[in-house]
This record gives C-alpha cells, structure tokens and sequence, in this order.
C-alpha cells in the first residue's frame, strides 16, 4: 500500500490509518489462535501461554519459545533462541527513537508495542510525525488486543482436547515459522530474494544435518552462524540501510 | 517453567527497551544492523526444518511435510496467515486419519 501523496485532509488519513491498524490486528490476531492452541500443546499452561503473549508480545520469539520447549530442547536453550529472534525488535526501536520521539514515562509502554507491524506502518507514515505516532500506536495496540485475545481463545481450545496432536498441531508449527519466514524471502528485490532463499536453505540444511549429533533446539542455534558468516560476506555489497 | 516464561519475557521486552535507551552508535553500526535482519531468516529457517524433521534426535519423514507442502501452496496462493496454519494441519490429520502416513 503506497502512501497518500499530500492533499488528502487529515481526517480521513488518521481514518485510513485506523483501518488499517484494525485489520492488521484481526489478521494477527487470527494468528495468536494457533500460537494458544501450539503453546498448550507444547505443555505450557493457559496462565504461562498468557503471559508470554502479555509481556514477550513479539510473535516469532514466542513461537520459537514453546516451540524448543516441545521438542524437549530445555529452559535455557529456550531462552536464548527466543532472544535471538527479538533482537531486530532493538533495531526497531533504534529507527523507530527519531520517529516517534516518545516521552522519557511512555517510553516502556512504546517499547511494549515494538513489533514488526507496528514498526512498518510507523515507518510507512514517517513523513509527518503526527501520522507516524498514530499508525505506531494504533496499529501495536490493535495487535496487543487481538493477540492476547486470539492467545486465550487459542489455548483455551487446545486444553479442552483430550490429545491436541490429532488435529495436527505439530504441523501447524512449522507452517506457522514458515509463514513468519514468507515475507522475508519474497519481500525484497529479486537479488535480495535470491540471497535470502539461499541463507534459509543452507540454516535448514545445517540444522538438519545437526539434529542426530546434538540435544534438541541446540541445532536452531547453531544455524544463527549461518546469519554471522552471510553477513561477514556480503558486508560489501549489502545496499545502505534506510532509517537511521 | 514460570522462571523461565519470565526471563525470557524479560529479555526479549529489554531488547526492545534497548533500543529506545541506549546512545545510537552503539547499534547503528552497519555490520549489527545486517546481522540482525539476517538472524530471523536462518533462525525461522532452521525451525521449520527442525520442527518438520526432527523426533528428538532422529530424522523422520511423516505427515508433518505433508502439512508443510500444503502451507507452501497456501503461501503461494497468499492465503492468509489462519488459512496456511489451518489448512497444514487439517491435511496433517486428514492423512493420519486414513492411515496413509504417520
């Protein structure tokens, strides 16, 4: 969705705005089902998928979390890849400071919504910071609502089946990384796309290639080396980076 | 478990914290930035691999590709978030419930 280009009035661009916070929380909201459905049958309970949507409420590092938790992978193996994931929430927020300007006491609630939809539509807008505030907050709180509404109807509903695997639970999971996976391999320029397809196969295959040799969730984290070296390489011809 | 649920959230709420706290140089070096926006796609790579593949140590073809096969045709054909995760695992349980595979 491109931008307005100016002369539009101000009401119906914050209307515009709204709308499409709305949306985008009911698509993630959506989401959360399954998150709440998978957490409970990773084995957590209502109360500890709740909190994670309440106060981790970053979708990939929640996914991740009672993902390894599933599969055996223990606490702190856990812990370290769900941070891992979270980390470009820090770039967010280091693009997004500027932007929104936020006051030293909304700073924790700001750092709160911090996620990647609200980030693009506060960027999408940053052309007037009055628009950029509204999308940022219109669309994380949108998302907080429907995310932790989706969360506790989503487990709610998986721990009231007696065996949550016979619906095929455990292959929603990797369907769901996929989807969060999607947007970064089609989202780019062709070459970009191209470089992305090829970091993602070759994590894959050393994950895969590890699974035999190390305790579950361990092989994840190795695949981050992956991350490290195709940076190291492509440090030269990587475009500049927008924001900052 | 809860300790872990809660310093994990701790954690990952920090790293978003960070961002809005620290002095900007100390991010905004070029070669972190990278890093950064690269982790997620080895990482989610790896999960679904990991996720679709492994019974803890071992390596087995089951019904979870099946499902995943159907994720891709739903991404490809755009399908909504809800619409990929449900029609992977409905297939999934579908061709366990015949007993075609695992």
């Amino acid at each position: 969705m491109a931008r307005k280009s100016g002369g539009g009035d101000a009401g119906s661009d914050t209307r515009s705005i709204d709308r499409n916070a709305l949306g985008i929380g009911i698509a993630t909201g959506a989401y959360a089902l399954s998150f709440g459905a998978i957490s409970v049958a990773s084995g957590l309970s209502v109360l500890q998928t709740q909190t994670l949507s309440l106060f981790m409420f970053t979708g990939a590092s929640q996914f991740a979390f009672v993902g390894v938790i599933g599969a055996g992978g223990g606490a702190i193996i856990a812990i370290v890849t769900a941070m891992l994931l979270g980390a470009r929430n820090s770039l967010y927020a280091l693009s997004l400071g500027p932007v929104l300007t936020p006051k030293r006491k909304i700073i924790p609630v700001t750092a709160l919504l911090t996620i990647d939809e609200s980030t693009a539509m506060a960027l999408r807008y940053d052309q007037s910071k009055k628009e950029s505030r509204r999308a940022f907050f219109a669309t994380g709180l949108s998302v907080y609502v429907f995310w932790n509404i989706g969360t506790l109807f989503g487990s709610l509903g998986a721990s009231a089946l007696s065996d949550p695997g016979i619906l095929g639970l455990d292959a929603a999971i990797p369907a769901g990384f996929l989807a969060l996976l999607w947007p970064r391999l089609t989202g780019g320029s062709r070459g970009d796309n191209q470089k992305m397809w090829a970091l993602a196969i070759t994590s894959a295959a050393v994950a895969m290639v590890l699974i035999p040799f190390l305790r579950p969730g361990l092989p994840v984290l190795f695949s981050a080396l992956v991350a490290v070296v195709a940076s190291l390489m492509w440090g030269k011809t990587s475009r500049p980076i927008e924001g900052a | 478990m809860w300790a872990s649920i809660l310093i994990a959230s701790f954690g990952t709420y920090a790293e978003k914290l960070l961002g809005y706290l620290l002095p900007h140089h100390m991010l905004e070096r070029e070669s972190i930035r990278r890093m950064t926006s690269l982790l997620p796609v080895s990482l989610l790579a790896a999960l679904v691999a990991v996720q679709t593949f492994a019974v803890d140590q071992a390596l087995a073809i089951d019904a979870r590709l099946l499902g995943l096969g159907v994720a891709v045709v739903a991404l490809l054909l755009r399908a909504p978030f809800l619409v990929v995760i449900i029609a992977a695992a409905a297939s999934t349980a579908i061709v366990r419930y015949l007993g075609w595979l695992p």
